[in-house]
């Protein structure tokens, strides 16, 4: 009777199976391209100058002399346990630069998509509702005009007005470890809000998509020829069939906000991991990059991987096969 | 191209104010050294000039003429990214084309290289191949290009596989004829609607991209000019925005003005973008 079973385990192992492959494949792109690079890391670092000896003692100091494949090897199994390496610029362990970092952006996505997660889907699922209103019209030329906008353009106008002419919240985000948390809270606002309005118009217009989608099915006009009530088909019939496209919507949009954290931080000058990935490109600290790069592309495969999991999870169809 | 003339006529007022900002930047950034007043890196006069004759936006931090450099920015800012978009789109579609059209392991071999390099956001993929490369407008445009033509190339395969199951395929096929001749006599001609709206979206993003690069210091060097360099430059005057004064005011307000030349023009181009995408979807309401 194995076909009577539910596809969903098979269907859940075989994504996630996937999405380790994926990991793999892009920790190993991470780590060999910079085997890329025109000449070797030691005369990159020490200049043109550098004496054969001093070479020599460089590439042992980093156990550059090992094969490429055994260095990924025991690049990859320290990353997992979390030590990155030693940075060539400061000749720090990776893992100090990183720690409080890392804390502080994933903090500042956190925060945004507190606010942006509840408030888009709203919006959306009444965009979707009242459709041709005026909500629904201002809906779409707000979107049109975020993903127009350069992100640093509305962080400056939002310093603009509520740092420089309100004097409401700080224009730099200095937060310290030793911060309690309303005033972290107060001090990070700025950044969040910029992130939360770049992301609320794209989550707004898939949400208000998905659940237009929903709404020309057959079954849900059924419904209304019944006459049932109209919060009764939402609550009833479309909502369960509408989880899947709404999480998928809401994690693509954190994956994105992981990724847009970046340049706020920047703006903000915000003590975060994109700040640090952003300052070691200019000093050309490969292991810095590489790591930072590493925790980046991880978060972002790993919020598509939850993304597409609940979808099957959620998919009422798959709980009944035929 | 008399059939997008020939609608042009009928366009929507939006459509119209695109084309028309458009046209502005293009004869800006085509005609930029008869134009403008000063040099792109010409040091003019003092540093902070207020907005008076005859700096009509002041002058930056070394004294160089804003308006002059905001002219010259067009110049080069968006013909980098049109390089770029076009490079991307050359890439793109000829692989995405010849994955359709050849099938087999070539498709497989394309596809799963394209996944792998979509599965890493294109910020943190490009950060990490300029810090190998080093920051300079080659590596800029051949990274950029690489990246966004993971896009064009999903779109063009999709594209292309619906053509291929037409009829006309098929006997274009028994005819004889080679790969060459149905990718560009047959499969090119019925993809272009749904690319010319796709090379829109794309320059916006290629654009907006290259200023968010030249924003970090990772993108366009100086002293070129360029918009993301110069809202970094200025990015500090705008705690002293105070709008007691004319003079005051129009100090802090100075990054804002290369932000808003990227605005305005990405708003344009999208503009243009939803009225071909309107024609091409063949909708008439």
């Amino acid at each position: 009777m194995a076909s009577k079973l539910s596809p969903i385990p098979k269907l859940v192992l075989r994504r996630l199976a996937i999405g380790a492959l994926t990991l793999i494949v892009v920790s190993a792109v991470i780590f060999w391209a910079v085997e890329l690079l025109p000449g070797s890391i030691a005369t990159e670092i020490l200049g043109q100058s550098a004496t054969p000896e001093t070479i020599a003692a460089f590439n042992a100091q980093f156990g550059l002399n090992d094969p490429p494949l055994w260095r990924y090897v025991a690049w990859l199994g320290n990353a997992v346990q979390g030590d990155f390496g030693q940075s060539l610029a400061t000749r720090r362990p990776i893992t100090d630069l990183i720690g409080d970092r890392a804390f502080n952006t994933f903090f500042l996505a956190a925060y945004a998509a507190v606010i942006a997660v509840p408030v888009s889907i709203l919006l959306g699922l009444i965009a979707a509702l009242y459709r041709g209103s005026l909500l629904d019209r201002w809906i779409s030329s707000s979107t049109l005009a975020v993903i127009s906008f350069p992100e640093f353009f509305v962080a400056y106008i939002l310093i603009l007005i509520f740092a420089v002419q309100l004097g409401w919240f700080p224009s730099l985000a200095g937060v310290t470890p030793t911060m309690g948390l309303a005033e972290r809270l107060t001090v990070s606002f700025l950044p969040a809000l910029t992130m939360v309005l770049i992301v609320t118009a794209h989550m707004m217009r898939m949400t208000r998509a998905a659940i237009v989608n929903l709404l020309a099915l057959p079954y849900i006009e059924m419904a209304e020829l019944k006459g049932m009530k109209r919060w009764r088909i939402i609550a009833i019939h479309a909502l369960p069939n509408a989880v899947a496209p709404i999480v998928t919507v809401v994690a693509l949009n954190l994956a994105y906000l992981i990724v847009g954290v970046v340049l706020v931080e920047v703006v903000f000058v915000y003590p975060g991991l994109g700040q640090l990935l952003v300052d070691s490109v200019a000093k050309r600290d490969m292991p810095v990059v590489q790591a930072a790069c590493l925790i980046f592309a991880a978060t972002y495969i790993l919020l598509n991987l939850v993304a597409d999991v609940i979808g099957i999870l959620s998919n009422p169809r798959l709980l009944h096969p035929r | 191209m008399t059939h997008w003339l020939f609608h042009l006529r009928s366009a929507p007022l939006s459509a119209r104010i695109g084309l028309a900002l458009i046209g502005i930047y293009a004869i800006l950034a085509l005609f930029a050294p008869l134009i403008a007043p000063y040099g792109e890196a010409e040091v003019a006069g003092a540093a902070y000039q207020p907005w008076v004759a005859p700096f009509y936006l002041g002058t930056d931090a070394l004294g160089r003429d804003v308006m002059s450099r905001l002219i010259y920015g067009a110049r080069n800012t968006v013909g980098i990214a049109l390089i770029t978009t076009c490079l991307a789109f050359l890439i793109g579609t000829a692989l995405g084309l010849l994955a359709a059209t050849v099938g087999g392991w070539v498709d497989t071999v394309l596809s799963r290289l394209i996944d792998v390099l979509m599965a890493i956001p294109s910020l943190i993929f490009a950060l990490l191949i300029l810090t190998i490369t080093g920051a300079s407008a080659t590596a800029l445009v051949l990274v950029i290009a690489v990246l966004d033509s993971t896009r064009v190339f999903r779109l063009s395969r999709a594209v292309a596989q619906g053509i291929l199951t037409m009829d006309y395929i098929e006997v274009a096929r028994m005819r004889g004829e080679g790969l060459g001749w149905i990718i560009r006599r047959e499969i090119l001609p019925n993809a272009s609607a749904p690319l010319i709206a796709e090379f829109g979206l794309r320059f916006c993003f290629v654009f907006l991209f290259i200023s968010a690069l030249s924003f970090l210091g990772l993108g366009l060097q100086p002293p070129t000019a360029d918009w993301g360099s110069m809202v970094r430059e200025s990015a500090r005057l705008i705690s002293f925005a105070n709008f007691a004064t004319w003079q005051t005011a129009t100090f802090g307000l100075a990054p804002l003005l290369p932000a808003t030349a990227i605005a305005i023009l990405t708003v344009a181009v999208n503009l243009v973008v939803d009225w071909v995408l309107h024609l091409s979807s063949g909708l008439k309401d």
